[in-house]
């Protein structure tokens, strides 16, 4: 905050002079040697994974080499069949991550504002917490059978909880501050709730999107393993009972690619609604 | 038209009315949070301020004046005493009141101008006119440029400009204001002095100011209340007989002077030092 005059119009400060971010850039890796270090770290392991397999013995269908992953990888991305199993587990993830997401913030907005209810309902929340929820992924088929109703639950129960308990932490969160000062100019405890303690919660709420995003790919790859005719969960069986191990791993990297993606839409929504918080502070686990 | 007799006891007249626009008795303080000791915050303060009176609050650091402060706002319960603003007891936050807080407290999320607008926000008032009223405050306290720029694009001095804008913007009758200008260099503080006096002048507000600034009190107030050391008492309430309308040239003057030094024995004495 040195330069005020200077400093950019925060929601649209995308063109920025050429010269100020290369600077910038040259004192990150200076301060933050992890932006070398990382992708270094990544060349280094398939490297030698590459090379290495072969001289050590290990068989190809124990653990193919990079390069045959790739090349299977690369197999998948040309038949219609991988793209619509891809299209199936997207579906029921993103389903169940979004009942799970509107679920959560509706109960934890309700729980946050009754201190009893709160009081009531969190030792059970933290006692299902504790439960491993793919466990009940055989009940969820019993219950739902092996359409993709039982995948959707799964990924909605495994991503439901992370995001409760972040919209609780995050309601609570708000300056007592702030609150007074609402107060001060006669604010209702509605207009407290929309005007601060909404605002305040939403880096915890995208904390937990960002947990629960992931997780729902999880509880869909889950619920397709105990019993599914489609979906990327039942490609990376078929590969497996078929003893494809490239085409096993190409799935697992499909599956990354897809955590990543659904990760980087999250942060990318959270930089743009909360435009405000520099992405140091919030966010409860 | 009958009129109930205050819970005193005396029939007021409205002279009597006038005069103890805010009417604080016997006021106690004690903070009792439930983790440490009870605080003795205040204790047995008693003052009035009359309708369009602008009154200061100096005190060593600690000895309730924020507490004060948020007792007439509303804010904070009191312990013992009667709190009346226009004849009320004050049992909550009033619409005639306007705070302006030590921090600045502006909500990160929103615009400088949309921060300015939170009372109008509240209070449900007509949005395009005070949304005006709203650009021109700005424009008196130097941010005329900022209106649509966020709160960490602004300096501490700045926001609690803003903050004082916000307190202004629903034209309430009674303003207080918590060190308002802590945060501002000495131009600008000098400068937001004498706008704080036009504004109050215009448009007949009662002020209530906290300050640690004995100069700045001497300058803006009709009176003063110098406190002690907690529990905050009333040390003395000085009349500033100085004439209005001022301009900063009087503080050169004797009188002013005279003024100054009597408060600041209270600080030296009492080996509180600014
Ligand atoms: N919410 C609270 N709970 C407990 N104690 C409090 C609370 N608020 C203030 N106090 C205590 O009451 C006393 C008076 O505080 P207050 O903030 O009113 O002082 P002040 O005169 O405004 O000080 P300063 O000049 O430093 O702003 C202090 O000792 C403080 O620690
Ligand atoms: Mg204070």
């Amino acid at each position: 905050m040195a330069s005020l005059n200077t400093a950019p119009s925060k929601p649209d400060a995308a063109p920025a002079a050429t010269a100020a971010p290369r600077r910038r850039r040259r004192l990150d890796l200076h301060e933050r040697p992890e932006l070398i270090l990382v992708p270094a770290v990544f060349v280094v392991v398939v490297l030698a994974w590459q090379f290495l397999t072969v001289p050590l013995g290990i068989k190809e269908y124990v653990l193919p080499r990079p390069t045959q992953i790739l090349d299977a990888f690369v197999a998948q991305l040309g038949s219609p069949a991988f793209w619509s199993n891809v299209r199936v587990t997207v579906t029921e993830a993103l389903t169940g991550f979004v009942i799970a997401a509107v679920g959560a913030i509706l109960v934890g907005t309700f729980v946050a504002q009754v201190r009893v209810v709160e009081r009531t309902v969190m030792p059970y929340v933290v006692a299902i917490q504790t439960i491993p929820k793919v466990a009940i992924a055989p009940l969820m088929v019993v219950w739902f059978g092996f359409g993709a109703e039982s995948k959707i639950i799964m990924a909605a129960v495994i991503a439901f909880f992370p995001v409760l308990v972040n919209v609780i932490a995050g309601l609570k969160s708000a300056d007592a501050d702030k609150v007074e000062m609402l107060t001060s100019f006669g604010a209702s405890k509605f207009q407290i709730f929309r005007m601060v303690r909404l605002p305040s919660a939403l880096p915890f709420i995208f904390a937990g999107l960002d947990i629960g995003v992931v997780f729902s790919i999880l509880g869909a790859i889950v619920g397709e393993f105990i019993g599914a005719k489609e979906g990327l969960g039942y490609q990376l069986l078929q590969a497996n009972y078929n003893f494809d191990i490239p085409g096993l791993f190409a799935v697992l990297l499909a599956l990354s690619v897809l955590g990543i993606v659904a990760h980087l839409i999250v942060r990318y929504a959270n930089r743009r609604i909360v435009f405000w918080n520099s992405g140091d502070r919030g966010g409860a686990h | 038209m009958t009129r109930s007799a205050a819970s005193s006891g005396n029939v007021r007249t409205p002279e009597d009315a006038h005069d103890r626009w805010i009417d604080v008795r016997g006021l106690q303080k004690i903070y009792r949070p439930r983790k440490s000791e009870p605080t003795h915050a205040l204790a047995d303060v008693d003052f009035t301020v009359r309708k369009g009176e602008f009154v200061a609050v100096v005190g060593p650091s600690g000895c309730g004046k924020t507490t004060l402060l948020k007792i007439l706002a509303g804010l904070v319960q009191r312990s013992e005493g009667t709190v009346r603003i226009s004849g009320v007891d004050v049992d909550g936050p009033k619409r005639e009141v306007g705070m302006v807080f030590q921090a600045p407290t502006l909500l990160p999320w929103r615009t400088i101008l949309e921060n300015v607008l939170v009372p109008v926000e509240v209070q449900k008032l007509d949005r395009t006119a005070h949304r005006k009223r709203a650009v021109e405050l700005l424009d008196m306290v130097g941010l005329g440029g900022f209106a649509d720029k966020y709160p960490n694009e602004l300096s501490g001095g700045m926001q609690q400009r803003a903050g004082i804008c916000r307190a202004l913007v629903h034209d309430p009758a009674v303003l207080l204001l918590d060190e308002p200008f802590g945060a501002l260099d000495a131009m600008t503080r000098e400068y937001m002095n004498v706008e704080l006096l036009r504004i109050w002048r215009e448009s007949r507000k009662t002020a209530v100011l906290v300050t640690h600034s004995i100069p700045e009190a001497v300058f803006l107030s009709d009176r003063v209340i110098v406190m002690t050391p907690r529990p905050g008492r009333i040390a003395e309430i000085i009349d500033i007989d100085l004439d209005r309308p001022r301009d900063l040239s009087i503080m050169a003057s004797d009188a002013a002077g005279v003024y100054v030094e009597r408060i600041r024995r209270y600080f030296n004495n009492s080996g509180v030092i600014n």
